[in-house]
């Protein structure tokens, strides 16, 4: 039975190609494999289901023992949020000429050339710095990225990171930096949760390539200390890199006002569903000089003009800088990252505009605060533990009851309360980090505080 | 020229000059009254220095327009679904099932947060599971870990793989040097780069793949292993690979192979039985998860059992009926990005690869072979085409050629014929990844998705681009005239002075307007 996925199964079609390519079957196509490494017999696979809708019936029967965080009330963050998505978004994201394209050229693919152009043009704006790339995997990735750059660009080989970092970002930076660049990190204040600039100030030297700063930190505190953080860096010749919410810069300072060399964040919040993780997009600006973008191996796009007067065309800017060029000659690894979730974050910031990312960002400053002294006025809870101020996340620690305990508790509830974050910061004890959004309304921050009540009574 | 195609050519003004200030096109659900009171100035804890001065400059302008403006830049892209994209060898461009964009779409997939318990998470684990079981069956390996979020980002942990394995022994200052071949993908040099490794690059013999000399004479002690792709670039299959393996085992290294274009062998021949430790497969190549433009995708990256302890952590564990992430990996290179991937490109493989078994597995393979060959020989009536390494005959997936024999007699070389196969309603032909060792080089690509008339009508569009060329070449060198826009000023794109990549680039650098 000819499977719906290949054409040319039926016989005729076959003999006839194989006749016009001059051999008798398919098998004298693979005499160039020798037959000592030729697999013998049938791969050991589960037998095929070409019927779609047994297919579906199967893996919807596996995909339906997950229950998602829609279903019930979810305080998870740490790196991934539940925002709204505007349908527009999913709309876009799902057109089949973006969804099944790839590495097409200026000619076979203009829209989604002034598309992914378009996405730096605004996101330029958003954090005011020239230069945009097509985004990383992720933010942690995207930093990562960044600090080698600055490692290739100083000649110096060491960095100095927060302390408040998440445990995915810090993992990453083992991998991408800790084998031939020193990873120092500058502790957090144990009230505010803000850098200490002191031993940020005593740890930086000569010898330091980058300086590291996020807001919000992995505690959920907003680092209002990062331009000077920045200009600590810039003293020293270091380059500064300045992680930043995006979903925070309608109201917070940019990146590129507080005097960043590089610009790092995760685009996730805007418009992208979480997909357990598969929403992530790292973000990247940087200033618009040939020597720092060089040091980037992912795409950027430029416009240009084209042989008809006043039509714009788009083409990949300075492509001899990336890897593909390069090979393995100084240049990091760039190649197939996030694209399409860039086309969606420019369709989620040209529909929000100015207001709407203003009173995004306002609006999550205003829940935050309102659910973080309402779960703090709990007997026996400590929140928010650290007096800097939240975006949309925030610490919540126990005084006597254990996180893991308390979570089962709340999911048999239907809630999902925050991260644990024994293993990320065990000098914290029993703390957790609690994410709230525009999609929280009043009714159920208070009905998470009243069953959090009385699992804690 | 074909008189019947025309690309949609909206001109779409950019995002930025569209709209009105004033207008909107979403309102995000504002706090109820109660949370607002609570903190009237939601601002009242930020220092003011570290509030934002001036509003962002971004676009203002209501859903419809916004809505319209995306979907003529989609009309405008020529994706797999539209077009025949195979064009784009190296890439394997295929079909993806419309029922797996759906799969992908439900609450049960895309609104999962990355954290949540186990206990509710238990289906997306025994998804990413069986996606791993399927790819140890069909490379003969024994452990993948699906965190890499690109092929090139599996090259790379697959190289950080090597790096940690010889660090375990105390030969980690020692083995510093990777062996790649220069028609292996880009990535192979890349990412042993950016794993701290210096690349030894080993060029073609007569055949179009390495000799086994020139590896011998490349490896030494300092050797830490070998990366490379087979078939290469060029089509051609090394015969020789298990030779190659051998010699790098015997000089202490490991061997790592490049499978991002798996397509053409699958079920034919496998990673472990030419040798290989580690491997790795893109998930929106072979295994047909949409390329998504760019991305989002997956690598795969395969290991055998030895090197299990040094994969990025978690890795997911059946215990019983339960799957759990395993995060107690103290010997883990680390992790390569956030949380454990790209999970809705597993749902779209795994289904992918049910949907056909091992039969239809194998068909995949033949077909593309099929397919290859087939495009192959109908490439051959193109006028000014060659074939540059003419003892290997039967290319396995995509395949280099050569137009400079076109280039000589008419002035119009690879680049512009590829250019011109816009106006026919086709993706331009990739022409090689660098060096270009291979002169007016083209790379195409017939996956199993394509059919006889598709195939047909691509080599009949070459071949009228190629004639063209041969009476009129200005007219040639001039295009595209059909497609979404005209040939652009290239010269712009690679000069500092007048590069634009944004708006605010160019206001801040008032740089020669591109129009």
């Amino acid at each position: 039975m000819p499977h719906p996925y290949i054409p040319n199964s039926a016989p005729e079609v076959r003999r006839e190609m194989l006749d016009a390519i001059g051999v008798d079957s398919v098998e004298d196509l693979y005499r160039p494999i020798p037959s000592e490494l030729r697999f013998q017999g049938r791969l050991p696979l589960e037998e095929g289901i070409p019927e779609e809708g047994r297919l579906r019936r199967h893996v919807e029967g596996i995909l339906r023992r997950n229950t998602p965080a829609t279903d019930v009330l979810s305080f998870l963050g740490a790196g991934c949020y539940q925002h709204e998505v505007p349908a527009v978004c999913d709309e876009i994201n799902r057109r089949g000429e973006f969804v099944t394209s790839y590495a097409g050229d200026v000619y076979g693919d203009h829209g989604r050339l002034q598309a992914l152009w378009e996405f730096q043009d605004v996101m330029a704006e958003l954090i005011e710095m020239d230069v945009v790339t097509t985004p990383n995997y992720d933010w942690s990735t995207a930093a990562a990225m960044c600090l080698r750059s600055s490692v290739m660009l100083t000649g110096r080989k060491r960095v100095l990171v927060p302390a408040a970092l998440l445990l995915d970002r810090r993992l990453v930076f083992q991998d991408y930096l800790a084998h031939d660049v020193q990873v120092d990190e500058i502790p957090f204040d144990e009230a505010t949760g803000l850098l200490d600039l002191a031993a940020l100030q005593a740890a930086i030297g000569d010898d330091v390539a980058a300086v590291y700063v996020e807001y919000p930190n992995a505690l959920g505190v907003i680092e209002h200390q990062a331009g000077e953080a920045v200009e600590i860096a810039h003293e020293h010749g270091a380059m500064a890199v300045v992680g930043a919410d995006p979903s925070g810069l309608g109201v917070l300072a940019s990146p590129g006002s507080l005097g960043a060399d590089f610009a790092v964040g995760d685009l996730q919040p805007l418009g992208m569903h979480m997909s357990y993780g598969g929403g992530l997009s790292g973000y990247i600006g940087c200033r618009n000089d040939a020597e720092v973008i060089g040091s980037l191996p992912v795409f950027i796009f430029a416009k240009t003009a084209t042989l008809e007067p006043g039509q714009h065309g788009f083409g990949y800017l300075n492509f001899d800088r990336t890897h593909y060029v390069k090979r393995g000659e100084g240049s990091q690894n760039g190649g197939t990252t996030t694209a399409l979730w860039a086309i969606t974050a420019a369709a989620y910031l040209g529909l929000h505009g100015p207001e709407g990312m203003r009173e995004l960002g306002e609006g999550l400053l205003q829940r935050t605060r309102y659910a973080a002294d309402r779960i703090g006025a709990l007997p026996g809870v400590t929140a928010p533990r650290f007096t800097g101020a939240s975006l949309k996340e925030f610490v919540v620690t126990y005084d006597a009851h254990d996180v893991a305990s308390v979570d089962a508790a709340l999911r048999e509830r239907g809630i999902f309360g925050g991260k644990d974050l024994s293993v990320d910061f065990p000098s914290l004890g029993r703390s957790s980090l609690w994410a709230v959004t525009e999609v929280h309304t009043k009714d159920d921050i208070d009905r998470l505080v009243a069953t959090l009540g009385e699992v804690l009574a | 020229m074909s008189p019947q195609f025309q690309q949609a050519r909206w001109s779409e003004p950019l995002l930025s000059e569209i709209g009105t200030p004033g207008e909107r096109g979403y309102v995000p659900t504002a706090p109820e009254a109660e949370i607002a009171a609570h903190a009237p100035d939601p601002l009242a804890a930020i220092p003011p220095a570290f509030r934002r001065a001036t509003a962002p400059a971004l676009p203002q302008v209501a859903q419809p327009q916004l809505l319209r403006h995306f979907y003529r830049l989609s009309q405008e892209t020529l994706g797999n679904d539209v077009a025949v994209d195979f064009g784009l060898g190296t890439c394997t461009m295929k079909y993806s099932p419309k029922v797996n964009e759906h799969l992908v779409r439900m609450p049960e997939v895309q609104d999962l947060h990355p954290a949540q318990h186990e206990d509710t998470v238990q289906g997306i684990l025994e998804v990413l599971w069986r996606l791993e079981q399927m790819l140890c069956a069909i490379s003969g390996l024994d452990r993948f870990t699906l965190q890499p979020p690109s092929g090139s980002a599996a090259v790379y942990t697959n190289a950080s793989i090597i790096r940690a394995y010889h660090a375990s022994r105390g030969e980690g200052e020692q083995r510093d040097e990777i062996v790649s071949s220069v028609f292996s993908h880009p990535c192979d040099q890349s990412g042993p780069w950016s794993a701290g490794f210096k690349v030894v690059e080993l060029y073609p013999g007569p055949n179009g793949y390495p000799e086994l000399d020139a590896l011998k004479a490349a490896l030494s002690n300092r050797t830490a292993g070998i990366v490379i792709t087979n078939p290469e670039d060029t089509g051609i299959y090394n015969p020789h690979i298990a030779e190659f393996t051998r010699l790098v085992h015997e000089a202490g290294g490991l061997c790592v192979y490049d499978q991002a274009n798996a397509n053409g062998i699958l079920g034919i021949a496998r990673a472990r039985e030419a040798g290989f430790d580690l491997c790795h497969f893109n998930m929106h190549k072979t295994f047909s998860s949409p390329h998504n433009g760019m991305g989002p995708a997956m690598g795969a990256s395969g290991v055998k059992e030895e090197l299990a302890r040094f994969l990025p952590a978690p890795v997911v564990e059946r215990r019983g009926d339960r799957f759990e992430l395993d995060w107690n990996r103290p010997e883990s290179i680390g992790k390569i990005r956030s949380f454990v991937g790209n999970a809705q490109i597993a749902v779209r493989s795994y289904a992918w690869i049910l949907a056909l078994g091992p039969d239809g597995i194998r068909e995949v393979a033949e077909t593309a072979v099929l397919n290859a060959n087939y495009l192959a020989t109908r490439l051959r009536e193109v006028p000014g085409m060659s074939q540059p390494f003419p003892t290997s005959n039967t290319p396995i997936e995509q395949f280099r050629w050569s137009l400079e024999a076109l280039r000589e007699e008419t002035g119009v070389g690879s680049a512009d014929v590829s250019r011109n196969l816009a106006d026919y309603g086709y993706q331009p032909v990739f022409g090689s990844h660098h060096p270009f060792i291979v002169p007016e080089p083209l790379t195409p690509e017939a996956s199993e998705s394509f059919s006889k008339e598709d195939i047909d009508g691509w080599a009949d569009a070459m071949i009228d681009i190629a004639k063209r060329a041969q009476t009129d070449a200005d007219d040639v060198l001039e295009g595209p005239y059909r497609n979404a826009c005209r040939r652009i000023d290239a010269a712009a794109l690679d000069d500092p002075e007048r590069w634009v990549p944004s708006s605010r680039a160019e206001r801040t650098k008032g740089a020669v307007r591109g129009d």
